[in-house]
């Protein structure tokens, strides 16, 4: 009844082509800006920036990343652990090397720096496709996080491996290391992610995100239409692993502060990333965000209930954890193959029609 | 989105149900899942039955009772965050995490929320620099301790000479299994052994390839600093490839009861260093057993007892309890907080009539700790696995390490982390 294109009338082809066409969902964009920029930052504390709001949205870049190779260029990786490592480490490097720049630049370097490293890791996919890229892609997480760890150049030679996020601040306001107030670090997420998930839809729906998608659903048909495989494949690799190495960036220097490749990069976090995508939705942004919310919060939201809730003992609330977000994984895939973002999709077209579906 | 709230929405609710905890809250981050958790059991079982004993039986520290309330990190750094975050609000005094990892996670938090850490004998060797770190103690000994008492009973063991012997580490490719790197190298160089590293990934469940190098490399003695599933994996794998057991030691995390089961009767002979007692024959035991097992308030099955990691967990407990009563006298009050924790460890005196008062006669080293120094005296003994009784024994004394050589390192380190961070150094 209220949610309806109906009424709503376009008057110019710009207007058509906005990224909300229906007005309800415009406000309830302009809503949730809103209440993310201007409300949650005046109540957050600190469990709730490093529980639940800094994981969420340094999960929702990497996604997004992801979602951008595997979604709409149909390239499967499993090196987002590895190229979110190499995003932490050039921070890292960053941040020691020129304590006088910028941390924003930094962070923005690292995401360019691990761009070129997934370009030069996504070339074989120029001959391999499906499960033969996946193995290659595994080979560049194994192979980086390996790296990590062997040379001490990467960690300033420090004698545990370890590498600390030093403080840094942007406008005077300090957003890494241990004095950080959790708005501060809050903030500086937010304005990544929504500035990416920004970049992430006009890229899908414009040209470039048409030739990713024309590659995922027939690469000889496009070719033949006048994509280029090569460009294509390659700014694929390059944007989304872009995004990962900026995820990789925040996660290491304003959510944890402290990192080791293997324990914080390792291969299951290339999984849990690629989980998120095909739970939230492959090819698409609302499904990036829906995915990493689920992996993420569903985990805190279950052990509080279980724990702190209803006093179970922690292993037993443990095991049940993992049993239940299974269970919910396997679920949510059968009644819907298509992620969360299709079950989003499908209540709005229902929505659509209501309360008259004929 | 709509999750995010619905979600966001319930924890606030829950986290408003929770009830918050008077008493003198000792978070123990412990692991009881995942493949560290044949190690992290028997300690925050440890841990929790300390705690539970001095509720039962002497009501609590000074008249406050006392909990040590569990969350499980599964030794993950992300989860041990959240943990941290989620205890920290109920008046934590102090964290032990258990886990090297999230300690270095945790040293610029606690020092920022004014909190103690306490990682006995695991954690950044070079916190026992107290100029440096004032709120992280590792008393009464830590990793390069450990390293230098391995080679110092190897030394003696091949008639006070290593010169032209080969080593090799098997460590755990983490934070903990590489700092004893450095001390190692500087004793290679001092003793005039060759040092062979031998790095093992996480989990560890997979080792014929390091051992395929052992046997290749035929080094003299074997140190490891393993923990979890790996150091069953390792011993097993010696005892495949038939290496002499009395060459093998372990640090102290590798010198579990279950770490040695499992290889049965070829485990025999395994040595491992430690820093406190071993075996069940101390008159605290008894206590717990009859206030805490008997009457059903033990954390675990009760069957951990006088094992190695399940006494050590009795023993951080112990101490700490011993700096909140320090605490509690420095400031004249019973309620503490955790600044005024922080005070009563840095003041923390142990004496052997103290322990004997404990029930635990000659369990740990007597120490003082103070201002400059965190770390205590660093000494420890090597024990040694009997196969067929099915327990440790001490086979030397409680015997120094090598201050000369580790000081200056936990000196150099220490100062690396004060420029890096521009830390002023205190106890002028």
């Amino acid at each position: 009844m209220f949610y309806r294109e109906a009424g709503d009338f376009k008057t110019s082809y710009r207007d058509d082509n906005q990224t909300f066409p229906i007005r309800l969902d415009r406000m309830g964009y302009y809503i949730l800006m809103f209440v993310a920029f201007l409300v949650v930052p005046f109540f957050i504390n600190d469990y709730w920036v490093n529980a639940v709001f800094a994981p969420f949205l340094i999960y929702a870049i990497a996604a997004l990343g992801l979602n951008i190779l595997t979604g709409y260029a149909g390239q499967v990786s499993l090196g987002t652990g590895g190229f979110m490592a190499v995003g932490a480490y050039a921070c890292y490097k960053l941040m020691t090397g020129f304590p006088e720049v910028s941390i924003v630049i930094h962070i923005i370097l690292a995401g360019g720096i691990t761009a070129m490293v997934g370009v030069a890791f996504g070339l074989p996919s120029l001959r391999i496709k499906g499960f033969y890229l996946a193995v290659a892609t595994l080979a560049a997480q194994f192979f980086l996080v390996w790296l990590f760890n062997k040379v001490p150049w990467f960690y300033n030679y420090s004698a545990s491996g370890q590498i600390n996020a030093p403080e840094r601040s942007v406008f005077g306001v300090i957003v890494t290391g241990p004095n950080t107030e959790a708005w501060a670090k809050y903030m500086i997420c937010l304005v990544f992610v929504v500035v990416l998930a920004w970049v992430a839809r006009n890229l899908t729906r414009g040209m470039m995100g048409r030739k990713w998608m024309g590659i995922r659903d027939m690469d000889i048909a496009a070719e033949i239409i006048g994509v280029n495989p090569l460009m294509a494949k390659m700014s694929a690799f390059a944007v989304s692993s872009f995004f990962v190495g900026i995820a990789g960036a925040l996660f290491f220097a304003v959510y944890l502060g402290a990192a080791e490749a293997g324990e914080a990069f390792g291969i299951n976090k290339s999984f849990l990333i690629l989980f998120m995508i095909i739970i939230g939705g492959l090819g698409s942004i609302f499904g990036s965000f829906a995915g990493a919310a689920f992996m993420v919060l569903m985990p805190v939201l279950l052990k509080n209930v279980l724990v702190g809730g209803m006093g179970w003992p922690t292993d037993l609330a443990a095991h049940f954890e993992f049993m239940i977000v299974g269970g919910l994984i396997v679920i949510f895939l059968i009644v819907e193959p298509h992620g969360l973002a299709q079950l989003w999709r499908l209540t709005k077209e229902k929505l659509r029609l209501w309360p008259f579906p004929h | 989105m709509k999750y995010s709230k619905l979600a966001a929405a319930s924890i606030t609710a829950l986290m408003a149900a929770t009830p918050v905890l008077a008493d003198l809250v000792f978070p123990s981050l412990s692991y009881r899942t995942g493949p560290y958790a044949a190690g992290g059991i028997p300690y925050a079982d440890g841990f929790a039955d300390y705690f539970t004993l001095l509720n039962e039986r002497d009501g609590g520290i000074g008249g406050v009772m006392t909990s040590a309330p569990e969350c499980e990190t599964a030794y993950n750094t992300e989860k041990g965050v959240e943990c941290y975050e989620a205890t920290k609000g109920e008046g934590a005094l102090a964290y032990n995490p258990l886990s090297t990892g999230i300690t270095y996670q945790l040293i610029p938090k606690v020092t920022a929320d004014d909190i103690p850490l306490y990682t006995p004998g695991y954690g950044r060797t070079s916190a026992a620099n107290g100029k440096v770190f004032s709120h992280v103690f590792n008393f009464p000994a830590n990793y390069w301790n450990a390293a230098s008492l391995a080679v110092n009973h190897l030394k003696e063991v091949s008639g006070g000479d290593l010169n032209g012997k080969k080593i090799a580490l098997v460590y755990h490719n983490s934070a903990y299994g590489k700092e004893p790197i450095r001390t190692l190298e500087g004793l290679a160089e001092k003793h005039g052994f060759e040092l062979v590293t031998v790095p093992v990934d996480h989990p560890g469940q997979e080792q014929k390839a390091q051992w395929l190098q052992i046997r290749r490399e035929r080094p003299d003695f074997v140190i490891m600093y393993g923990w979890g599933v790996m150091n069953q994996v390792a011993i097993q794998e010696a005892a495949n490839i038939r290496y002499p057991m009395e060459n093998f030691i372990g640090v102290w995390w590798s010198g579990g009861d279950h770490d040695v089961a499992p290889a049965g009767a070829a485990a025999n002979g395994y040595k491992a260093v430690t820093f406190h007692g071993v075996g069940s024959d101390y008159p605290v035991f008894d206590d717990i057993q009859k206030y805490v097992v008997d009457t059903g308030k033990a954390a675990g099955n009760g069957d951990n007892i006088g094992k190695a990691i399940y006494n050590r967990g009795v023993y951080a407990a112990m101490l700490l309890a011993e700096a909140a009563k320090k605490a509690q006298e420095i400031h004249g009050t019973p309620d503490i907080t955790s600044s005024m924790m922080r005070d009563g460890m840095e003041a923390l005196e142990i004496t052997e009539e103290r322990m004997t008062e404990l029930g635990m006669p000659g369990f740990g080293p007597t120490f003082t700790v103070t201002c400059e120094n965190h770390g205590g005296p660093g000494t420890g003994a090597i024990q040694q696995w009997d196969a067929a009784a099915g327990k440790w024994s001490l086979i030397s004394d409680f015997g120094p390490s090598d201050m000369e050589l580790i000081q200056p390192l936990i000196d150099e380190d220490s100062g690396a982390y004060a420029a890096e961070n521009n830390i002023e150094p205190r106890c002028n």
